[in-house]
């Protein structure tokens, strides 16, 4: 512990100053996290000094207890995590906003209001978010009074009268597009005001995933959390599901072997690099160049085979479980996928010079969709998002979990945050992540690949933390009776970089959206939970 | 240009036989010729997927199985469509916006769900957020079992469903 958290002391002279009272528990159950009580009547003015000290938002949220509401803000300094809490009555609750200081926290406060009844002081916006017309402003989901089948009207009527950001003008038009795009994607509705093909603003109205994953893990076990953790965004299957397995261990103070471990990072880099290779392709194929999307889209299919062939499933489902994984390579696996690495660098190689290469590609993607790197701190963007407008964070690198604390990892970095850095940035990650795949294969401990699972007692919880393909993963679990799950929060990257989205297209041209937006690849169902 | 030129020549074809998949694809082939002039368009709508099943529809149209040489093609607007592929459990939020696009498919129609989630719930089921699947809210010609289904899995189910006409 001795280089972590020296700033602490210096945080928390800051805050005093601001007349807030911080308190450490001597309990400390939300490890790798520092725990911190707050006074409500502080918890906008924290959150100011946070934001002064220069720390990074990671996330807020709720859980009920029958004493009342607890409500936490995550946050990053330096690769250290501190956790804020505060308590708050389950009537009339309300808060001050911590939006002010970080503006990403607008939206998941507005869903807190949403799906808990939790009211925020001080917002600019208060506008619903999650809610669309499937429950009224009185009803809140997550509330544990509200049952989870709800009042099952049907259908559900169209959420016509969302109060849209208006421009006008002459020659400014308004243009509708979604929930359901002209593509095989996921749902959600953009709402572009442009003059001409210019973008003059772009606003996002997403929640059409809302499939109420928070609710539906209450009362599941420990096996049954880790499913769902793992459709919570399919593409990010095997982050997900450590996650939630991490933090569900860390409650129970399960240990988990090292090779399972190792082979955990095993799938998550499988994950990271399936995952860019098929963006690659699909960048490139937004501005048309088909040539990169049938390329890559081969890489991808033969990735996946092997995913199938070695593991048992294409994209890595429910391989990670409480306590290990399910996935047992022997001698002859190993080789494979050792050879399958050098296969793919040479590969890449080829194929990412041609990419580099061709001038009528390349004016697509340069100066297109800049994030600078100053909206990005502001913003808290997170990934190769943030790391090709030139912020260095990756929690494999700054807060390793293990075995990454094992691993030489390299973080690339771009400085210029259009279209083609961040392609830059996956590029390169596939690389990385390959030489990661070498070091862990041969590195791989011996032993068994799973532990028991022993349920914790009511009240027991944990975090988890990682970093996925789209960047930081966090999970929070709490356990009821019977080693059930109370409380499941997952918070997928994408909630970070939907705003980021919204900044980077200003100024572009509507046709270049569909690259701006594929480009950062936000998850909608990671977002709408 | 030459590097492009190259690589693909290097990369030559793909597209898989003898395989079982080419079987049945070819299959496809001569039903949808012989009953549906060369063409079948298929919309894809998600209603509540986590997105796997997407990433596998996509799949299909990569170079290994290049479904369009058998004859299905997607389209961008369900008035194209012959096929309206749905994924997901039906979210209550997605519920209008799937009944509207349902209804811009001109008939005759196909309906198929795609995946455990469209076709009974799947790992979401019935919720205050979610319907719990395709049944129940509109007629489901086909569904195609799988958390996700792979390539070949949708491409079976495809031809079961216009095998049966």
């Amino acid at each position: 512990m001795s280089m972590h958290f020296i700033w602490l002391n210096a945080f928390l002279g800051h805050a005093r100053r601001n007349g807030v009272r911080l308190r450490k528990p001597r309990r400390q159950p939300l490890e790798p996290a520092l725990l911190y009580e707050v006074e409500a009547a502080g918890w906008g003015r924290v959150a100011a000094t946070a934001r002064r000290f220069g720390m990074r938002w990671a996330d807020t949220w709720a859980v009920e207890t029958e004493e009342g509401f607890l409500i936490q803000s995550l946050l990053e300094y330096r690769g250290d995590y501190l956790l804020l809490r505060t308590g708050q009555p389950l009537q009339g609750a309300v808060l001050e906003s911590q939006a002010p200081a970080f503006p990403a926290a607008l939206r998941v406060e507005r869903a807190m209001r949403d799906l808990f009844g939790i009211d925020f002081s001080g917002e600019v916006d208060r506008r619903r978010w999650i809610r669309h017309q499937a429950w009224t402003a009185q009803c809140h989901p997550l509330r544990k009074e509200f049952p989870a089948h709800g009042s099952g009207e049907s259908p559900v009527p169209p959420d016509l009268d969302y109060p849209f950001l208006q421009a006008r003008g002459t020659g400014v038009v308004e243009i509708p597009v979604g929930p359901v795009h002209a593509g095989i994607i996921e749902p959600g509705h953009f709402r572009f005001q442009a003059v001409g093909e210019q973008i003059l603003n772009l606003e996002e109205r997403l929640g059409y995933l809302h499939r109420g994953v928070e609710k539906l893990a209450e009362g599941r076990d420990a096996i049954s959390l880790a499913r769902l953790a793992g459709r919570v965004s399919g593409d990010t299957t095997v982050a997900h599901a450590w996650a939630a397995c991490q933090a569900m261990e860390r409650a129970a103070g399960v240990q988990v072997p090292d090779r399972a471990l190792f082979l955990r990072a095993l799938l998550a880099e499988r994950e990271r690099i399936a995952n860019h290779l098929g963006d690659i392709g699909a960048v490139c194929n937004d501005v048309g160049f088909a040539f990169a999307m049938s390329q890559f889209g081969r890489l991808r299919e033969l990735w996946l085979r092997m995913n199938g062939r070695l593991f048992g499933h294409r994209l890595l489902m429910d391989r990670v479980v409480p306590g290990g994984v399910t996935i047992a390579p022997d001698q002859d696996a190993i080789d494979d996928l050792r050879q399958e690495a050098h296969w793919l660098r040479g590969e890449l190689e080829t194929l990412v010079r041609i990419v580099e290469n061709t001038p009528s590609l390349q004016d697509r993607l340069i100066g297109t969709g800049i994030l600078d790197r100053e909206t990005a701190l502001e913003l808290g963007t997170l990934g190769y998002v943030a790391r090709a407008s030139g912020v260095r964070h990756d929690l494999r690198a700054e807060s390793p979990c293990a075995p990454y604390d094992r691993l030489r990892v390299t973080v690339p970095v771009h400085e210029t945050g259009d279209v083609a850095d961040r392609l830059r940035v996956r590029a390169d990650e596939i690389n990385a992540s390959l030489d990661l795949i070498l070091q862990i294969l041969n590195q791989l401990p011996e032993g068994p690949e799973r532990a028991g699972w022993t349920p914790p007692p009511a009240g027991a919880e944990g975090l988890g933390l990682l970093e996925g393909w789209r960047g930081e993963v966090v999970a929070y679990v709490r356990f009821g009776g019977e080693g059930k799950v109370d409380r499941y929060h997952p918070r997928d990257p994408s909630v970070l970089n939907w705003p980021a989205l919204e900044r980077l297209v200003r100024g572009n041209i509507v046709p270049d959206f569909p690259v701006c937006n594929k480009s950062v690849n936000g998850s909608y169902a990671g977002h709408d939970l | 240009m030459l590097r492009i030129l190259r690589q693909i020549h290097h990369t030559g074809l793909l597209s898989e036989s003898p395989t079982e998949l080419e079987a049945v694809g070819r299959e496809a082939r001569r039903i949808i010729d012989e009953r549906y002039s060369g063409s079948l368009a298929i919309r894809q709508v998600d209603a509540g997927s986590c997105n796997a099943c997407e990433l596998e529809i996509h799949a299909l149209n990569n170079p290994y199985y290049a479904i369009e040489r058998f004859g299905f093609h997607f389209v961008a607007s369900p008035r194209h469509a012959d096929i309206l592929l749905v994924t997901g459990p039906v979210t209550r939020h997605m519920e209008a916006a799937l009944l509207r696009t349902w209804d811009a498919v001109p008939a005759p129609k196909w309906l198929v769900a795609a995946g455990d989630c469209a076709a009974c719930g799947g790992e979401f089921g019935a919720s205050y957020a979610c319907r719990g699947g395709l049944s129940g809210l509109l007629p489901v010609d086909a569904s195609i079992p799988g958390c996700p289904p792979a390539p070949a899995d949708l491409l079976r189910g495809l031809l079961s469903l216009i095998r049966r006409g």
